[in-house]
Protein backbone atom coordinates (compact mmCIF):
# COMPACT_ATOMS: atom_id res chain seq x y z
CA UNK A 1 0.00 0.00 0.00
CA UNK A 2 2.71 2.35 0.96
CA UNK A 3 5.35 1.72 -2.12
CA UNK A 4 2.29 1.70 -4.10
CA UNK A 5 1.64 5.59 -3.07
CA UNK A 6 4.98 6.64 -3.67
CA UNK A 7 4.92 5.04 -6.75
CA UNK A 8 1.93 7.06 -7.85
CA UNK A 9 3.16 10.22 -6.26
CA UNK A 10 6.11 9.86 -8.86
CA UNK A 11 4.38 8.77 -11.49
CA UNK A 12 1.75 11.82 -11.22
CA UNK A 13 4.48 14.31 -10.71
CA UNK A 14 7.28 13.48 -12.68
CA UNK A 15 5.24 14.60 -15.99
CA UNK A 16 4.83 17.98 -14.72
CA UNK A 17 8.38 18.30 -14.21
CA UNK A 18 8.46 18.16 -17.74
CA UNK A 19 6.09 19.98 -18.50
CA UNK A 20 6.82 22.74 -15.75
CA UNK A 21 7.39 25.63 -18.36
CA UNK A 22 7.44 29.28 -16.59
CA UNK A 23 8.10 27.29 -13.13
CA UNK A 24 6.35 25.74 -10.32
CA UNK A 25 3.36 27.82 -10.77
CA UNK A 26 2.65 25.53 -13.82
CA UNK A 27 1.91 22.93 -11.79
CA UNK A 28 -0.91 23.85 -9.47
CA UNK A 29 -3.72 23.20 -11.66
CA UNK A 30 -2.92 19.73 -12.48
CA UNK A 31 -1.61 18.69 -9.32
CA UNK A 32 -4.45 19.88 -7.69
CA UNK A 33 -6.73 17.92 -10.13
CA UNK A 34 -4.96 14.89 -9.55
CA UNK A 35 -3.87 14.80 -5.42
CA UNK A 36 -7.24 16.63 -4.86
CA UNK A 37 -10.08 16.16 -7.01
CA UNK A 38 -8.60 12.27 -7.99
CA UNK A 39 -6.60 10.33 -5.42
CA UNK A 40 -8.63 12.17 -2.67
CA UNK A 41 -4.92 12.17 -0.60
CA UNK A 42 -5.49 16.01 0.67
CA UNK A 43 -8.17 18.30 0.85
CA UNK A 44 -8.61 21.46 -0.56
CA UNK A 45 -7.92 23.30 2.34
CA UNK A 46 -4.91 21.20 2.99
CA UNK A 47 -3.55 22.26 -0.63
CA UNK A 48 -4.42 25.40 -0.33
CA UNK A 49 -2.03 25.82 3.02
CA UNK A 50 0.82 24.11 2.23
CA UNK A 51 1.03 26.22 -0.93
CA UNK A 52 1.02 29.14 1.41
CA UNK A 53 3.80 27.11 3.68
CA UNK A 54 5.63 26.83 0.44
CA UNK A 55 5.67 31.19 -0.79
CA UNK A 56 6.17 31.63 3.08
CA UNK A 57 9.79 29.42 3.18
CA UNK A 58 12.68 29.79 1.47
CA UNK A 59 13.51 27.81 -1.82
CA UNK A 60 11.51 27.53 -5.06
CA UNK A 61 7.74 27.36 -5.33
CA UNK A 62 8.31 23.70 -6.33
CA UNK A 63 9.11 22.86 -2.75
CA UNK A 64 5.50 22.54 -2.99
CA UNK A 65 5.68 19.01 -4.37
CA UNK A 66 7.80 18.45 -1.55
CA UNK A 67 5.19 19.38 1.01
CA UNK A 68 2.46 17.39 -0.78
CA UNK A 69 4.71 14.75 -0.56
CA UNK A 70 5.47 14.93 3.22
CA UNK A 71 1.44 15.09 3.95
CA UNK A 72 0.74 12.29 2.01
CA UNK A 73 3.51 9.98 2.86
CA UNK A 74 5.89 11.55 5.03
CA UNK A 75 9.60 11.38 4.97
CA UNK A 76 9.58 8.96 1.95
CA UNK A 77 7.05 11.02 0.28
CA UNK A 78 9.07 14.43 0.83
CA UNK A 79 12.03 12.68 -0.85
CA UNK A 80 10.12 10.99 -3.42
CA UNK A 81 8.16 13.83 -4.60
CA UNK A 82 11.61 16.26 -5.07
CA UNK A 83 13.29 14.01 -6.79
CA UNK A 84 9.80 13.53 -9.50
CA UNK A 85 9.88 17.02 -9.85
CA UNK A 86 13.50 17.90 -9.25
CA UNK A 87 15.35 15.25 -11.27
CA UNK A 88 13.56 15.26 -15.03
CA UNK A 89 13.16 19.04 -15.94
CA UNK A 90 17.03 19.03 -14.20
CA UNK A 91 18.19 16.33 -16.81
CA UNK A 92 16.44 17.98 -19.61
CA UNK A 93 18.51 21.33 -18.32
CA UNK A 94 22.09 19.35 -17.92
CA UNK A 95 21.25 17.54 -21.62
CA UNK A 96 21.03 20.51 -23.29
CA UNK A 97 23.07 23.25 -21.57
CA UNK A 98 26.04 21.38 -23.74
CA UNK A 99 24.52 22.53 -26.86
CA UNK A 100 23.12 24.90 -25.73
CA UNK A 101 26.24 26.98 -25.13
CA UNK A 102 27.83 26.41 -27.94
CA UNK A 103 25.46 27.57 -30.30
CA UNK A 104 24.40 30.81 -28.14
CA UNK A 105 22.82 33.78 -29.82
CA UNK A 106 21.46 31.39 -32.40
CA UNK A 107 18.04 31.95 -33.80
CA UNK A 108 16.08 28.86 -32.32
CA UNK A 109 17.33 29.99 -29.08
CA UNK A 110 15.41 33.25 -29.48
CA UNK A 111 12.43 31.48 -31.40
CA UNK A 112 12.41 29.11 -28.45
CA UNK A 113 11.71 32.01 -25.59
CA UNK A 114 9.66 33.98 -27.97
CA UNK A 115 7.12 30.92 -28.10
CA UNK A 116 7.70 29.19 -24.71
CA UNK A 117 7.48 32.94 -22.73
CA UNK A 118 3.94 33.27 -23.48
CA UNK A 119 2.99 29.83 -22.79
CA UNK A 120 4.50 29.70 -19.29
CA UNK A 121 2.59 33.15 -18.88
CA UNK A 122 -1.18 31.28 -19.32
CA UNK A 123 -0.11 28.38 -17.36
CA UNK A 124 0.46 30.45 -14.72
CA UNK A 125 -2.01 32.49 -14.71
CA UNK A 126 -4.09 29.07 -14.75
CA UNK A 127 -2.34 28.29 -11.69
CA UNK A 128 -3.18 31.47 -10.17
CA UNK A 129 -7.65 30.81 -10.96
CA UNK A 130 -7.32 27.42 -9.57
CA UNK A 131 -5.46 28.53 -6.28
CA UNK A 132 -7.70 31.75 -6.05
CA UNK A 133 -10.89 29.41 -5.98
CA UNK A 134 -9.79 27.52 -3.45
CA UNK A 135 -8.74 30.65 -1.35
CA UNK A 136 -12.53 32.59 -2.79
CA UNK A 137 -14.19 32.17 0.88
CA UNK A 138 -15.69 35.53 1.05
CA UNK A 139 -15.09 39.00 0.42
CA UNK A 140 -11.83 39.27 2.17
CA UNK A 141 -9.32 37.01 0.85
CA UNK A 142 -10.28 37.88 -2.95
CA UNK A 143 -9.72 41.43 -1.94
CA UNK A 144 -6.36 40.60 -0.17
CA UNK A 145 -5.66 38.96 -3.23
CA UNK A 146 -6.29 41.64 -5.95
CA UNK A 147 -4.71 44.88 -3.26
CA UNK A 148 -1.44 42.26 -3.31
CA UNK A 149 -0.74 42.28 -6.97
CA UNK A 150 -1.45 46.05 -7.20
CA UNK A 151 0.55 47.06 -4.67
CA UNK A 152 3.28 44.73 -5.81
CA UNK A 153 2.89 46.08 -9.35
CA UNK A 154 2.99 49.35 -8.36
CA UNK A 155 6.14 48.75 -5.50
CA UNK A 156 8.06 45.62 -6.49
CA UNK A 157 11.00 45.99 -4.00
CA UNK A 158 8.20 45.42 -0.93
CA UNK A 159 9.48 42.06 0.74
CA UNK A 160 7.12 39.39 0.22
CA UNK A 161 7.00 38.35 3.73
CA UNK A 162 5.74 41.28 4.73
CA UNK A 163 2.75 40.51 2.25
CA UNK A 164 2.56 37.47 3.81
CA UNK A 165 2.45 38.40 7.21
CA UNK A 166 -0.13 41.30 6.65
CA UNK A 167 -2.72 39.00 4.22
CA UNK A 168 -2.41 36.72 7.65
CA UNK A 169 -3.07 39.02 10.19
CA UNK A 170 -5.73 40.60 8.49
CA UNK A 171 -7.57 37.12 7.73
CA UNK A 172 -7.19 36.38 11.86
CA UNK A 173 -8.28 39.94 12.61
CA UNK A 174 -11.52 39.22 10.77
CA UNK A 175 -11.75 36.12 12.45
CA UNK A 176 -11.47 37.52 16.09
CA UNK A 177 -13.46 40.49 15.81
CA UNK A 178 -16.18 39.00 13.82
CA UNK B 1 34.46 27.07 -21.21
CA UNK B 2 38.43 27.09 -20.77
CA UNK B 3 39.18 25.90 -16.79
CA UNK B 4 41.23 28.33 -15.38
CA UNK B 5 40.73 27.13 -11.81
CA UNK B 6 38.63 24.15 -10.87
CA UNK B 7 36.70 25.23 -8.36
CA UNK B 8 36.55 22.89 -5.32
CA UNK B 9 33.35 20.75 -5.08
CA UNK B 10 32.66 22.24 -1.16
CA UNK B 11 33.12 25.84 -2.35
CA UNK B 12 30.39 25.47 -4.70
CA UNK B 13 28.03 23.51 -2.19
CA UNK B 14 29.27 26.45 0.41
CA UNK B 15 27.88 28.75 -2.22
CA UNK B 16 24.45 27.35 -3.55
CA UNK B 17 23.45 26.66 0.03
CA UNK B 18 23.67 30.39 0.72
CA UNK B 19 21.94 30.94 -2.06
CA UNK B 20 19.14 28.90 -0.95
CA UNK B 21 18.89 29.57 2.16
CA UNK B 22 17.75 33.12 2.00
CA UNK B 23 15.77 32.36 -1.45
CA UNK B 24 12.82 34.44 -1.15
CA UNK B 25 10.29 35.03 -3.70
CA UNK B 26 12.07 35.12 -6.93
CA UNK B 27 14.92 37.33 -8.33
CA UNK B 28 17.68 34.34 -7.51
CA UNK B 29 19.18 33.96 -11.01
CA UNK B 30 20.61 37.53 -10.62
CA UNK B 31 21.78 36.19 -7.12
CA UNK B 32 23.64 33.43 -8.73
CA UNK B 33 25.25 35.98 -11.52
CA UNK B 34 26.03 37.98 -8.59
CA UNK B 35 27.89 35.10 -6.36
CA UNK B 36 29.59 33.18 -9.21
CA UNK B 37 30.91 36.14 -12.16
CA UNK B 38 31.27 39.52 -10.01
CA UNK B 39 32.41 38.30 -6.78
CA UNK B 40 33.58 34.99 -7.11
CA UNK B 41 34.74 35.15 -10.67
CA UNK B 42 34.20 31.36 -11.49
CA UNK B 43 33.15 31.92 -14.94
CA UNK B 44 32.89 35.17 -17.53
CA UNK B 45 29.70 37.09 -18.35
CA UNK B 46 29.12 35.54 -21.58
CA UNK B 47 29.71 32.18 -20.37
CA UNK B 48 27.08 32.92 -17.73
CA UNK B 49 24.64 34.81 -19.63
CA UNK B 50 23.29 32.01 -22.44
CA UNK B 51 22.18 29.90 -18.84
CA UNK B 52 19.96 32.85 -18.04
CA UNK B 53 17.50 32.30 -21.56
CA UNK B 54 18.61 28.57 -20.88
CA UNK B 55 17.31 28.13 -17.47
CA UNK B 56 13.90 30.70 -18.15
CA UNK B 57 13.28 28.59 -21.66
CA UNK B 58 13.69 24.95 -20.11
CA UNK B 59 10.90 23.04 -17.65
CA UNK B 60 11.50 23.58 -14.16
CA UNK B 61 12.34 26.55 -12.08
CA UNK B 62 14.84 28.76 -13.52
CA UNK B 63 17.06 29.19 -10.38
CA UNK B 64 17.55 25.51 -9.86
CA UNK B 65 17.72 25.20 -13.90
CA UNK B 66 20.28 28.20 -13.60
CA UNK B 67 22.01 25.87 -10.61
CA UNK B 68 22.46 23.75 -12.79
CA UNK B 69 24.41 25.19 -15.72
CA UNK B 70 26.60 27.19 -13.33
CA UNK B 71 26.82 23.70 -11.86
CA UNK B 72 28.34 22.14 -14.86
CA UNK B 73 30.10 24.77 -16.58
CA UNK B 74 32.25 24.77 -13.61
CA UNK B 75 32.33 21.17 -12.75
CA UNK B 76 30.29 18.83 -15.03
CA UNK B 77 28.00 16.63 -13.70
CA UNK B 78 29.25 16.75 -9.83
CA UNK B 79 28.87 20.35 -10.27
CA UNK B 80 25.71 20.39 -11.50
CA UNK B 81 24.19 17.81 -8.89
CA UNK B 82 26.25 19.65 -6.33
CA UNK B 83 24.96 22.47 -7.08
CA UNK B 84 21.03 21.68 -6.88
CA UNK B 85 21.72 19.78 -3.90
CA UNK B 86 23.30 22.45 -2.10
CA UNK B 87 20.53 25.09 -3.31
CA UNK B 88 17.79 23.01 -2.55
CA UNK B 89 18.71 21.67 1.37
CA UNK B 90 18.32 23.92 3.31
CA UNK B 91 15.09 24.91 2.00
CA UNK B 92 13.98 21.42 2.10
CA UNK B 93 14.48 20.57 5.61
CA UNK B 94 12.92 24.44 6.75
CA UNK B 95 10.18 23.66 4.98
CA UNK B 96 9.16 20.03 6.38
CA UNK B 97 10.27 21.78 9.73
CA UNK B 98 7.47 24.26 8.65
CA UNK B 99 4.74 21.64 7.59
CA UNK B 100 5.30 19.57 10.69
CA UNK B 101 4.57 22.33 12.63
CA UNK B 102 1.49 23.26 10.62
CA UNK B 103 -0.03 20.04 11.79
CA UNK B 104 0.30 20.87 15.08
CA UNK B 105 -0.83 23.91 14.82
CA UNK B 106 -3.94 23.45 13.00
CA UNK B 107 -6.17 23.05 16.25
CA UNK B 108 -5.23 26.18 17.05
CA UNK B 109 -8.75 28.85 16.94
CA UNK B 110 -8.01 31.17 13.86
CA UNK B 111 -5.12 29.31 12.61
CA UNK B 112 -7.10 28.00 9.35
CA UNK B 113 -8.32 31.81 8.60
CA UNK B 114 -4.44 32.94 9.10
CA UNK B 115 -3.56 30.69 6.69
CA UNK B 116 -6.24 31.42 4.28
CA UNK B 117 -4.81 35.10 3.94
CA UNK B 118 -1.44 34.34 4.18
CA UNK B 119 -2.26 31.85 0.99
CA UNK B 120 -4.19 34.99 -0.56
CA UNK B 121 -1.62 37.38 -0.09
CA UNK B 122 1.05 34.45 -1.93
CA UNK B 123 -1.90 34.41 -4.63
CA UNK B 124 -1.27 37.99 -4.75
CA UNK B 125 2.23 38.01 -5.40
CA UNK B 126 2.14 35.28 -8.22
CA UNK B 127 -0.38 37.21 -10.07
CA UNK B 128 2.25 40.05 -10.15
CA UNK B 129 4.41 37.50 -11.56
CA UNK B 130 2.03 36.34 -14.21
CA UNK B 131 1.01 40.16 -14.85
CA UNK B 132 4.89 41.04 -15.15
CA UNK B 133 4.90 38.22 -18.20
CA UNK B 134 2.33 39.03 -19.86
CA UNK B 135 3.35 42.29 -20.55
CA UNK B 136 5.63 41.75 -23.24
CA UNK B 137 2.74 39.50 -25.23
CA UNK B 138 0.50 42.28 -25.01
CA UNK B 139 1.87 43.58 -28.85
CA UNK B 140 2.33 40.51 -30.61
CA UNK B 141 -1.35 39.00 -31.33
CA UNK B 142 -0.06 35.29 -32.17
CA UNK B 143 1.62 35.25 -28.56
CA UNK B 144 -1.45 36.72 -26.69
CA UNK B 145 -3.41 33.90 -29.03
CA UNK B 146 -1.64 31.14 -27.22
CA UNK B 147 -0.95 32.90 -23.75
CA UNK B 148 -5.27 32.98 -23.25
CA UNK B 149 -5.17 29.23 -25.11
CA UNK B 150 -3.05 27.79 -22.64
CA UNK B 151 -4.62 29.41 -19.72
CA UNK B 152 -8.45 28.45 -20.82
CA UNK B 153 -7.01 25.13 -21.37
CA UNK B 154 -5.38 24.38 -18.34
CA UNK B 155 -6.63 26.81 -15.65
CA UNK B 156 -10.90 26.46 -17.18
CA UNK B 157 -11.51 23.53 -19.02
CA UNK B 158 -8.90 21.49 -17.02
CA UNK B 159 -7.21 19.71 -19.62
CA UNK B 160 -4.54 17.74 -18.64
CA UNK B 161 -0.79 19.58 -18.85
CA UNK B 162 1.11 17.40 -20.61
CA UNK B 163 -0.74 17.28 -23.97
CA UNK B 164 -1.35 20.61 -24.18
CA UNK B 165 2.24 21.40 -23.55
CA UNK B 166 2.91 18.70 -26.57
CA UNK B 167 0.40 20.86 -28.63
CA UNK B 168 0.82 23.99 -27.68
CA UNK B 169 4.65 24.51 -27.48
CA UNK B 170 5.28 23.61 -30.74
CA UNK B 171 2.59 25.17 -32.25
CA UNK B 172 3.61 28.18 -29.88
CA UNK B 173 7.53 28.46 -31.22
CA UNK B 174 6.24 27.98 -35.09
CA UNK B 175 4.73 30.87 -34.60
CA UNK B 176 7.30 32.99 -33.05
CA UNK B 177 10.14 31.59 -35.90
CA UNK B 178 9.55 34.14 -38.69
CA UNK B 179 10.29 37.01 -35.98
CA UNK B 180 12.85 35.63 -34.27
CA UNK B 181 16.50 36.81 -34.52
CA UNK B 182 19.76 35.37 -34.48
CA UNK B 183 21.76 37.54 -31.69
CA UNK B 184 24.88 38.93 -33.75
CA UNK B 185 26.74 36.02 -35.33
CA UNK B 186 29.38 34.73 -32.62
Amino acid sequence: MNADTLIRIFTIIAPLSLASFGGASSIYAPMQHEVVDIEKWITAREFLDLFAISRAMPGPGSLFCTLVGWQVAGLAGAIIASIAIYLPSSLVVYGVGHVWSRHRGKRWHNALEKGLNPLGAGLLFAGVVTLAKLASDGFLPIAIIGVVCALNVWKPKIHPVIFLISGGALCYGAYAFA
Amino acid sequence: MDQTRRVPLSEIYRTFFVIGLFSFGGGLVSWIYRDTVDVRKWMSREDFLPGVALAQVMPGVSSTNCAIYVGQILRGWLGALTAITAMLSAPFLISLAAAWAYKSLLHIPGFQETMIGVAAAAIGMLMRTGVEAARPQIRDISAMAVMIASFLAVGVFRFPLVPVICVMGPISVALAWPSAKAEGAK
